[in-house]
């Protein structure tokens, strides 16, 4: 218990005692934030070229009443079963959402916020009316906390002990991600900029939108245990979006999605360890202070860089 | 703003007035069954219960009218920006005398709300990302910001922390009677100020473009909606929840919007619907001990929008159904009358009655089918069979005629048919070997003054393009 918000800063408690008194914890925290991180920005840039920034959002939680169900149904929190039930709930959710829009005069932003909420509600009651049977929290899936990641159950491989299981998984989710971006890079390009363009090429764009909805869904259901479902969309968003204000080029911007997911791992990471805060909102508020730099100072486009930009013209062009 | 519907919306606000002063009477009844348990939660005995029903009472009729012009406005999604958005100015208010104080936390949610809609117009305007990207980053940021003060808050060492969590999934029995007056308040200043300016509301929400040219301060205007909006959302949180405040604003709102196309007449049904809402949440929730009120509120109102989207007399999709297959009918039952008048004009006008083998040849159809429509034509008085009872198999042979409103009928269809075949070719300019086909869509269609005006416009032709007579309007008319 403490007196003040914000304790007195202090260079060796914040930046060097988690690294050498509590170094391998510290390190797997910060490589499991960076994994979810980079994963949820790299599958994030595509999600805000197709605009479906909000549609993200309500898959991460339709997640709810998914792993709840599931979870009622085999009676475990295997991942197996819990991933299956996301990637159910995230279909289910966007299916609704087309079949309310072609049905009805109704818009497709009212259409995520009907069915999301009704899908989220329906989780909340399941769990609350299975509160004995469900050993699911609520407030654990909406918050989720790196710092609580089972780290002890180390994932053996031939033998080997290579690490702890939720990271090793997390990882593996990422090299999919990676192997998935490779495989279809050109596809996923051509249908996010012109969707005309690629049906005339023969690639069937809706066919890529399901797939792109469908690996969001395991990217988020992956995630959630890590950083919630609010936050999962704070890592889908601020990397891509950050990186698109400084480059026009995709390539580049993924690459750049990566790099702040980094920091954002670290970073974060140190701020929650300073402020004993929770580490998924020290790297979402790291996400939206380096936002805020790159929006007001990016190379080309920053609102200063522009600012500054126009007195020096006006300077030099004044007789 | 209709009279009527101006008068509704003042009624409802008024009527939660003598409720708040309602004297409290504890009752201690034990109840047994769901109806005495539903005559006990709707007789406003115990104070509990009373604030909680007031409370989700007011709180959806807010969050249906403001509500309402976020999905006019194609802005849904802003609502549950805003009340992710609060958060942080929550925690704020909590620190700021380490208490549940609603009015500290109020201002402080307020300030973080607007803070968070200008930040999402902000990014828009000065950025190239869209709309749904900024709302996003607001939503997620801000929420962070204020995950990570909830945490702190729960390390520092000061008073009452408890009632900070209620803000994620809501509780209706946790609003006081300090929340209550708040709401009641809130509900009373967005019911005047909408009235007052509904008529810029309205222009705002449809069109941003004439408002400007108005001269009308578009921003200000905007910006007032959204401290109302953020108001409700703030005093919402408590009884929903954060993530379920949003369905409160767009769920009784797209249920209105289905069922009319009038904006006064959707604040009306969308505040009506966001109380009823608001009543079967707290209902259902006072059943049972675990059982939280804002998932309920928001079932019941998703059932609301439900039944709207199914059976909205306009765009309902039941009705819909239905209105396509009357008219399916209609048509194919005017297409038999059409093949009846073609029989009738082969014959000179000479025969009145005919076989069902010759209307089947006539129509290409099987006699099976033909005999279908015969019996249709009965059922609707346009023919009559003269051969046996209603009931019996037709054979070829079988004989029937038009009544007097069959022919009628057939002479209308066959006139507006050829009619419409002429406009084609005098008016339109099409080949005469090109109209046949749209004149079959057409003829169904047209209604009586169009007919005139064709007719007057063609001169009261005799002749269609292919040298047919064209029925004559006296002759069909008794």
């Amino acid at each position: 218990m403490r007196e003040h918000f914000f304790p007195d800063f202090d260079w060796h408690t914040v930046f060097v005692q988690p690294w050498t008194e509590y170094g391998d914890n510290s390190f797997w925290i910060v490589l499991m934030g960076f994994l979810v991180s980079g994963t949820c920005g790299l599958v994030g840039c595509f999600v805000i070229l197709r605009r479906m920034a909000l549609v993200g959002d309500a898959i991460s939680h339709s997640l709810l009443p998914g792993i709840t169900i599931a979870f009622l149904l085999t009676n475990s929190r295997d991942t197996l079963p819990m991933m299956l039930g996301a990637i159910a709930a995230g279909i289910t959710t966007v299916v609704l959402i087309e079949a309310i829009r072609h049905s009805s005069r109704i818009k497709p932003d009212a259409a995520i916020g009907i069915v999301f909420s009704s899908l989220f509600a329906i989780g909340i009651i399941l769990i609350s009316v299975f509160a004995d049977k469900i050993d699911l929290d609520a407030e654990c899936v909406l918050y989720g906390e790196l710092g609580f990641i089972p780290l002890q159950d180390i994932a053996m491989f031939g033998g080997v002990e290579i690490g702890p299981e939720p990271v090793i998984r997390m990882a593996i989710i990422a090299v999919i991600a990676i192997g998935l971006l490779i495989a279809f890079f050109k596809e996923m390009l051509v249908t996010s900029f012109d969707p005309g363009l690629a049906a005339s090429l023969g690639i069937n764009p809706t066919r890529y939108q399901y797939g792109l909805t469908l690996f969001l869904s395991v990217v988020i259901v992956s995630s959630f245990e890590s950083v919630g479902v609010v936050l999962v969309i704070a890592m889908i968003i601020f990397p891509g979006a950050t990186a698109l204000l400084i480059t026009d080029r995709l390539t580049k911007a993924i690459w750049l999605s990566i790099l702040f997911s980094l920091l954002y791992a670290v970073l974060g990471f140190h701020l929650a360890t300073w402020l004993e805060a929770s580490i998924a909102g020290g790297m979402t508020v790291i996400a939206g202070f380096i936002f805020g730099l790159v929006w007001m100072a990016a190379p080309k486009r920053g609102l200063l860089t522009k600012l500054v930009k126009r007195s020096f013209k006006r300077k030099t062009t004044s007789p | 703003m209709n009279r009527t519907g101006k008068q509704i919306l003042f009624t409802l606000a008024l009527l939660a007035l003598p409720i708040l002063a309602h004297a409290a009477k504890i009752g201690d009844i034990s109840e047994t069954s769901w109806t005495e348990q539903a005559i006990d939660f709707f007789s406003f005995q115990q104070p509990i219960i009373r604030t909680a029903l007031i409370g989700t009472l007011l709180i959806g009729f807010c969050c249906g009218i403001l509500g309402s012009f976020l999905v006019v406005r194609k802005l849904s999604l802003l609502g549950d920006t805003l009340s992710h958005a609060v958060l942080p100015g929550v925690a704020m208010g909590f620190l700021w005398n380490a208490s549940k104080d609603p009015w500290a936390i109020f201002v402080g949610a307020t300030a973080a709300g607007i803070l968070g809609v200008a930040l999402v117009g902000w990014i828009k305007q000065t950025t190239h990302l869209k709309e749904d990207s900024a709302m996003g980053m607001v939503l997620a940021g801000f929420y962070g910001v204020g995950i990570c003060m909830t945490t702190v808050i729960q390390n520092l060492a000061m008073g009452n922390k408890s009632g900070l969590d209620k803000f994620f999934f809501g509780q209706a029995a946790a609003l006081s009677s300090g929340d209550i007056r708040l709401l009641g308040i809130i509900s009373l200043i967005t019911v005047v100020v909408i009235l007052l300016f509904y008529k810029e509301f309205l222009v705002i929400s449809f069109d941003i473009g004439f408002a400007q040219a108005l001269g009308m301060p578009v921003k200000i205007l905007h910006y007032a909606l959204m401290a109302l909006l953020t108001f409700a959302v703030v005093v919402s949180l408590q009884a929903v929840g954060v993530v379920l405040v949003s369905a409160l604003l767009i769920t009784p709102a797209a249920a209105a919007f289905l069922l009319t196309d009038r904006m006064h007449w959707m604040l009306v049904l969308a505040a009506v619907f966001g109380m009823l809402s608001g009543a079967i949440g707290a209902f259902v929730s006072y059943l049972s001990n675990n059982l939280p009120t804002g998932p309920f509120i928001v079932l019941g109102a998703t059932s609301i929008f439900l039944l709207a989207l199914l059976f909205g007399p306009r765009h309902g999709l039941l009705p819909k159904i239905l209105r396509r297959r009357k008219q399916r009918k209609r048509i194919a039952l005017e297409n038999t009358l059409k093949a009846v008048f073609h029989l009738n004009e082969n014959s000179q006008f000479t025969k009145r009655a005919f076989e069902a083998g010759k209307l089947a040849t006539e129509r290409n159809a099987s006699l099976h089918e033909t005999e279908a429509e015969i019996r249709n034509l009965v059922k609707a008085g346009m023919a009559l069979r003269l051969d046996t009872a209603n009931g019996t198999k037709m054979s070829g042979k079988a004989q029937f005629e038009l009544t007097k409103p069959g022919w009628y009928r057939a002479c209308e269809i066959v006139r507006n048919h050829r009619l419409w075949e002429l406009y084609l070719t005098n008016a339109a300019q099409y080949q005469t070997d090109h109209v046949h086909d749209d004149a079959e869509d057409t003829e169904h269609h047209l209604g009586e003054d169009i007919v005139l005006r064709i007719e007057a416009r063609l001169k009261n032709p005799i002749h269609d393009p292919h040298g047919k007579l064209i029925p004559n309007r006296d002759a069909i008319k008794p």
